[in-house]
């Protein structure tokens, strides 16, 4: 391995400072993507700049909303209980990477930054409506998360910039977020497909609540069924897609198409449909484009029963896991 | 470039010299010459090289060895008891017949060893996720899963 420098900044403004200064140098975090591609030889460099002690990028901020900090690990995340309830699907993306080892040094900024087509946070942070907070010699700036991304392993992040972290708007009871990953392991595999999903609906006269004893303990698709007269009405909704494309994307058109809709089993399954034409993912050896093509359809419906779920039963809700 | 560093192993304050393109494997094994943390993959997927930093299991892999200046590390070779005994999770796996050739058995420990210092009664779920960053190719992993299983019931 070629020999380099390690630097450990305290501060955001020294970390910039070095990157401006220093040729042929790369930020670490957990180190969990950058160790492993020095180890291949896929990467040589003269200098690392570590963002593992600065402390000013370490948080979970939940007032007016969330905001999280770029180093905060995935452990702390999976432990946040607000974060479970609220931004369920993060908390579904942060549980099942990688191993705990795994988990317990790398970060969501890490994560977002290596812009992996399947980074596991990429999809809840997309329905999230996560906004980038970014830092550099000029100042801090915000991007939208979707325009954040620009190709694999290719983010709009300038020379001598960091990401500070990701602020999320607040969300209510009639909110629900669910992220599902497709995978042929149960641990420690990337995902043949990631759907993140997220379901907002319109507070109305209607109580979406369980009543009875029943709804607490039966299918979802049987619940809906019952509150069909209800009409609950979509007011707002996200769907991303990992592992479609050469970036995490969002299905625009299937988002479009769930507008103003009134849930129901039937609309998430035509939902699907749109999604997959959105999709165009590649034979790879983690599945064929077909195969990815036809799990999104199912996935992206499973996604949306779920988050509507969240919305339906919050208490006992999000786990332990029922069969969707 | 050689830089010092200083850090607790083991409850024991280490200060060394150390080529910053190292990683915290290299460290304990080639200079330090503690051999029972051990090399799999490399590469953060196997788990034999786990140890427990500041109370959380890391791959040591894929761990820069200046990040470890002025944190707790604890290896395998500092579990044993003061009184010279296996730790409970050691003996467990030996009655529980989970060892066989016994390579991930380190790595297994310290994981264990992390989810039982930070809960009090984990459930078998708990267990299997503490270790699925742990690859073993002999036993299965049913008597490793028991042996951690009585340790947490025997407490």
């Amino acid at each position: 391995m070629r020999s380099y420098e390690y630097y450990k900044p305290q501060t955001m403004q020294e970390a910039v400072g070095l990157m401006d200064r220093l040729e042929d140098a790369k930020f670490i975090a957990g180190g969990t993507d950058v160790m492993v591609l020095l180890r291949q030889k896929k990467l040589a460099l003269k200098n690392l700049i570590s963002l593992r002690n600065i402390g000013d990028l370490v948080y979970i901020d939940k007032k007016d909303g969330l905001k999280i900090g770029s180093a905060t690990t995935h452990t702390e995340i999976v432990k946040d209980e607000f974060i479970k309830r609220f931004y369920s699907a993060l908390n579904d993306a942060t549980t099942h990477l990688g191993s705990r080892q795994i988990r317990n040094v790398a970060t969501v900024g890490g994560n977002i930054c290596n812009a992996a087509p399947s980074a596991d946070t990429a999809c809840p942070l997309l329905v999230l409506d996560a906004k980038v907070i970014i830092v550099g010699q000029k100042g801090e700036r915000e991007v939208d998360i979707d325009d954040f991304f620009l190709g694999p392993n290719k983010i709009a992040l300038e020379r001598g910039e960091i990401v500070k972290g990701f602020h999320m708007p607040q969300f209510g009871d009639n909110t629900g977020s669910a992220y599902i990953k497709h995978t042929r392991r149960q641990a420690m595999d990337l995902p043949m497909i990631g759907i993140g999903a997220r379901i907002t609906i319109k507070i109305g006269k209607s109580e979406v609540r369980c009543r009875d004893a029943l709804c607490t303990i039966d299918t979802i698709s049987n619940v809906l069924a019952r509150l069909q007269d209800e009409e609950l009405e979509i007011e707002d909704a996200r769907i991303a897609m990992g592992v479609v494309a050469p970036r995490p994307i969002r299905a625009k058109q299937a988002e479009a198409a769930l507008k103003g809709k009134v849930v129901s089993e039937k609309l998430f399954r035509e939902i699907g449909e749109i999604a997959a034409t959105e999709a165009q993912p590649r034979d790879s050896i983690r599945g064929e484009a077909w195969y990815r093509k036809e799990m999104v359809k199912v996935l992206v419906r499973r996604a949306l029963m779920r988050s509507i779920d969240r919305v339906i039963r919050p208490d006992d809700t999000i786990y332990p896991e029922r069969l969707w | 470039m050689k830089k010092a560093i200083t850090f607790t192993l083991n409850n024991e304050v280490i200060e060394t010299e150390v080529d910053p393109k190292w990683t915290l494997l290299y460290l304990l094994r080639e200079v330090l010459e503690m051999t029972g943390t051990k090399e799999g993959c490399g590469y953060g997927e196997c788990g034999a090289c786990t140890v427990i930093i500041n109370g959380q299991a890391v791959d040591s892999c894929l761990y820069p060895v200046m990040e470890a200046e002025g944190r707790k590390i604890t290896t395998i070779e500092g579990i044993m008891l003061k009184s010279g005994e296996l730790d409970p999770i050691q003996q467990a796996l030996v009655q529980n017949g989970a060892v066989q050739c016994g390579f991930c058995t380190p790595g297994m420990v310290m994981s264990a060893k992390a989810l039982l210092d930070e809960k009090e009664r984990p459930t078998e779920d708990d267990i299997k996720d503490s270790i699925a960053g742990n690859l073993c190719r002999c036993t299965g992993y049913v008597n490793i899963v028991d042996a951690i299983k009585s340790v947490a019931g025997g407490r």
